[in-house]
């Protein structure tokens, strides 16, 4: 066990599938000497090799679509988008390439591959460092969303990203990058996608979140058990296959639902959630299922700690959810 | 066999160009009208013609089945059997071939099976792609040609990829990379020809110029002189060939093929053609196309162009072109009778294939539509339900 960052996890974790398969290749923009804008994949050049974690030229389309080839030909590929926010260029890529190759080619091609790109906002990076766009990918059969909250998950969830045999959009919570913290395991192991976590017991209210509201949620919860209410918080960790079953026994178990996310709400996760619940168990609410989110507008960047959902609009609403 | 055309002359040729995207007259053929005549093996030259014929056979058949409601969609290769027979003849196997829309017919002649190219036409069960895409977009896996999709330009960076994918494992491959005009306006040919290049990929980019993009003509595609001229932007040579002789498209891509193989990196090659009918059986040339022009270029046309000098060479002769078309005709009809009868796909294969496995919540949907499909009496036998 060593204590590990987050952002040390993630490179422990490449470091870990490069030293146990020499068909994953590390590549994206300033990911080599360098090590990567976050210092993700630092030091992997200098271990590996310019071969295994290398600098690509200036083009996001060009990253997602050469490593979609490289997958159909045998490669594990584990691209780097510098930010989220740069994804866009490679958006067709994504969605009409990889997410569909094995659907139409009636599984004769497939395109096994992690793109990694740290999302989210905390790091006054204005609207294009600080983005949320997991619900466009999420839009998208054939894709999988995967979003870690600690140091732990961060490690085995990319373990299993790059063994699983479909594409992977591995979005990793910039803000806690450096600010979590935790005890990860040395070697091989993986975290089993779409299985979500449950990060705390309680039976008043449940609140689900993901990525860089997990810690959010937990100081909330933490005010509201002052008060006597105790929240069941759970991490989604993958949105995509979301873990629908745990997210209908999560709901069932406390009646009352906070969904929290930094992304805009409309067309969001939580609106997702909402229906699923909805249409399941809305048989068990006791109270209206309420979202706590980024506002619909372009990310700002002076005032962006009052478009992050805070714990105390977290804590407000689970008063709200408990009381009604 | 013949010999691989020296880099040099064909990079010369191209410099002796003014412009190449107007008219015909532009273009110099490099074997059909070399003087002196560069004489072949006879065997090689028939059975190139033989291929000829195959892909004109197909294409017709393939136009009457859409024309009386059989399948959906033709991409016509017509005006363009002279460069995929050259293609499919040029690319070894173990190769791989990525293509857009009009090289199906470079595939057959590789190796495609004539059966799984029709089922891919009806979009039936015996379709290796399960029906799922729209007619006139094959792929086979023996052969190395990946499937690909409806967007312009994006199998550019997955040759480049899986190029580079070659020269990690030391497989030797050199991939072939095809697209048309148009796609030299799009994001892939740009990343793809940087990257490549940047990377000395054992590829090669095939563009083959056909003079429409559906109705944009070369001419409002590009204020360049012409496509080849790109490649030097990126750092690899250009070269422009007569894509209506057969052995000339041939030669040029045998000769890029084996200078990509030998780790020389990455070439270029336009291919000048002409597609003779609209863009797709969906599409009516007369509204935006001068018949004058597609009359110059039916004077090019490479099946004629090909045949009337292998009869001057007394290669061939009338008996053997009637037998040619009446076999070939005899070939494709008992394929089209085996796959007209083949069953559609099962209502399962809906879920299928968009993940490794199918997830719970695809299950859930399907039982779902299942239950509504069998309430109507349309489920039939394998199509029930998944264990949740």
């Amino acid at each position: 066990m060593a204590n590990l960052t987050l952002i040390q996890a993630v490179n422990d974790g490449l470091r870990t599938a490069m030293e146990a398969d020499s068909t994953v290749y590390v590549f994206g923009e300033d990911v080599g000497p360098k090590g990567g804008v976050f210092l993700a994949t630092e030091n992997l050049t200098r271990d590996f090799g310019a071969n295994r974690c290398f600098d690509t030229p200036l083009s996001e389309d060009g990253i997602i679509g050469t490593a979609i080839g490289m997958a159909m030909n045998g490669l594990r590929p584990v691209a780097e988008i510098q930010f989220q926010d740069f994804i866009f260029p490679a958006f067709d890529q994504i969605v009409s390439e990889a997410a569909k190759l094995r659907y139409r080619s009636g599984g004769q091609y497939t395109a096994p591959m992690v793109i990694r790109t740290p999302y989210g906002g905390g790091i006054r990076g204005g609207l294009y460092h600080s983005q949320s766009g997991e619900a466009y990918f999420c839009h998208t059969p054939g894709l999988k969303v995967v979003i870690p909250s600690t140091a732990h998950d961060a490690k085995g969830l990319l373990l299993a990203s790059i063994a699983d045999p479909d594409p992977v959009l591995f979005l990793e919570p910039k803000a806690l990058y450096r600010s979590v913290k935790g005890e990860v395991p040395e070697g091989h192991y993986t975290v089993d996608l779409s299985t979500l976590r449950n990060v705390r017991e309680g039976e008043h209210v449940t609140v689900l979140c993901y990525g860089a509201m997990v810690p959010v949620c937990e100081k909330a919860a933490a005010r509201a058990a002052e008060n006597g209410i105790e929240c069941h918080i759970v991490d989604l960790r993958t949105l995509l296959p979301l873990d629908e079953e745990g997210v209908l026994e999560a709901a069932k178990k406390t009646g009352r639902v906070v969904v929290v996310h930094e992304a805009p709400r409309f067309c969001g996760m939580g609106g997702e959630i909402s229906a699923l619940i909805a249409e399941n168990c809305i048989e068990y609410m006791e109270a209206p299922i309420i979202r706590v989110t980024g506002f619909d507008t372009p990310f700002p960047n002076t005032l962006e700690h009052h478009y992050l959902p805070d714990e105390r609009r977290v804590l407000d609403a689970i008063e709200r959810s408990a009381a009604y | 066999m013949p010999s691989a055309q020296p880099l040099a002359r064909l990079e010369r040729s191209n410099e002796t160009m003014p412009d190449s995207l107007t008219t015909p007259e532009h273009i110099a053929s490099t074997w059909l009208d070399a003087s002196p005549r560069d004489a072949r093996d006879a065997d090689w030259l028939r059975s190139l013609m033989s291929d000829l014929i195959l892909l004109q056979v197909v294409d017709e058949r393939m136009l009457k089945l859409q024309r009386s409601g059989r399948i959906g969609f033709v991409g016509s290769m017509r005006g363009l059997e002279g460069m995929l027979v050259g293609a499919g003849r040029a690319i070894p196997q173990s190769d791989w071939l990525w293509s857009g829309l009009r090289e199906g017919g470079a595939a057959l002649i590789r190796g495609l099976p004539l059966s799984e190219y029709i089922a891919q036409m009806y979009c039936n069960s015996f379709d290796t792609a399960k029906g799922r895409q729209m007619c006139n977009h094959f792929q086979h896996a023996g052969t190395h040609y990946p499937s690909w999709s409806s967007v312009i330009g994006t199998q550019i960076p997955h040759g480049v990829g899986a190029a580079f994918a070659s020269k990690q494992k030391g497989d030797g491959a050199v991939h072939t990379i095809f697209f048309g005009d148009g796609a030299t306006s799009s994001n892939g040919f740009h990343s793809g020809l940087n990257m490549a290049a940047v990377w000395k990929a054992p590829c090669v980019f095939v563009c083959v110029d056909n003079g429409w993009a559906i109705s944009v003509s070369s001419r409002d595609q590009t204020a360049s002189k012409g496509y080849a001229v790109k490649a030097k932007a990126y750092g690899m040579p250009g070269v422009e060939v007569d894509g209506n002789d057969v052995v000339a498209t041939h030669d040029a891509l045998v000769s890029l093929i084996e200078r990509a193989r030998a780790g020389e990196g990455p070439a270029l090659l336009v291919l000048k053609t002409y597609r003779l009918m609209g863009h797709s059986s969906s599409d009516d040339p007369t509204k935006y196309r001068d018949q004058r022009e597609v009359d110059e270029w039916l004077a090019k046309d490479p099946v004629p162009r090909f045949e009337q000098r292998l009869v001057a060479d007394g290669v061939i002769d009338a008996a053997f072109l009637e037998r040619t078309f009446t076999e070939h005709r005899a070939t494709v009809d008992a394929e089209i009778h085996v796959q007209e009868a083949a069953d559609a796909m099962p209502l399962r294969s809906l879920v299928d294939d968009v993940y490794s496995g199918v997830p719970r919540h695809l299950r859930r949907q399907y039982n779902e539509f299942l239950r509504v499909s069998e309430k109507l009496g349309e489920a039939r036998r394998g199509d029930g339900a998944f264990p949740l």
